[in-house]
């Protein structure tokens, strides 16, 4: 199953949709509780992201039988160095990022930590795509 | 100790969610920053912050939160109340401080998560 979302930059209202859509997906499906709940805070930590830093975004969501995967790909400043951003307390975010409760250098880590395979490529100046793969049985990654 | 055992002891005004004014709470988890609430790994925690807007609404349904108390008087616009409402979330608006909700709430038994 393939289902694709689009991702306004500053659209902080909005922020959450993508990953709120993807939950009620996940539960339908009937997916582990744990694994679903992982999918879609790595998701929203991403879409956060995608609002806060790019102008636009586009996400690409694969379900098969063993696993999902999240491919996130936005127009924006891209990541100039992505180790430095990966580093927990890093953070470039505005103060209004700040205001709603983000921005603190964690949403890369909280990514990492919620997917099994995270790769993040970027240009800076064109954009940054991040995909995520969770497997749906823990043993199978 | 039940929502609305909690939303007494904090002198909280519950603003939807009244059907599950019975559920036990045992845990609750203080923070105005979303991504450490993103890092909780329990459910049914109660949150305490002093963040009022859409994303405290979207973090806590991405975490299975259900309950939420706003401190320091913060209001609860109808934006955010209609997001709580559509996932079935109590809210509680609270005059105190974060600081002064959770010893309240530690005193009479609630534990913290770490």
């Amino acid at each position: 199953m393939q289902y694709r979302f689009k991702i306004a930059g500053g659209d902080f209202s909005n922020a959450g949709t993508v990953a709120s859509s993807v939950k009620k997906i996940l539960r339908q499906l009937n997916i582990n509780h744990t694994v679903s709940k992982r999918i879609v805070i790595a998701l929203y930590e991403a879409e956060v992201n995608v609002v806060a830093h790019a102008y636009s975004g586009l996400v690409e969501i694969d379900i098969d039988s063993e696993k999902l995967r999240a491919y996130i790909a936005d127009k924006g400043p891209g990541i100039p160095d992505i180790p430095k951003a990966m580093e927990e307390g890093f953070s470039t975010a505005s103060p209004q990022v700040r205001e709603m409760g983000f921005g603190a250098g964690m949403g890369l880590s909280n990514m990492k930590r919620n997917c099994d395979i995270l790769n993040i490529t970027s240009e800076p100046g064109t954009g940054t795509n991040v995909e995520m793969i969770t497997y749906f049985k823990p043993d199978a990654r | 100790m039940t929502i609305r055992e909690i939303a007494e002891k904090i002198n909280g005004r519950v603003l939807c969610g009244q059907k599950r004014l019975s559920e036990e709470i045992i845990y609750a988890f203080s923070s105005d920053l979303m991504s450490d609430v993103l890092k909780v790994d329990r459910e049914n925690i109660l949150l305490i912050t002093g963040l009022v807007n859409l994303q405290t609404i979207r973090t806590s349904e991405m975490s299975d939160i259900n309950c939420i108390v706003f401190a320091r008087n913060k209001k609860v616009n109808s934006e955010i109340l209609s997001l709580a409402e559509e996932n079935g979330m109590v809210l509680i608006e609270c005059p105190h401080s974060v600081f002064k909700i959770s010893g309240e709430l530690y005193i009479a038994g609630i534990k913290p998560l770490y």
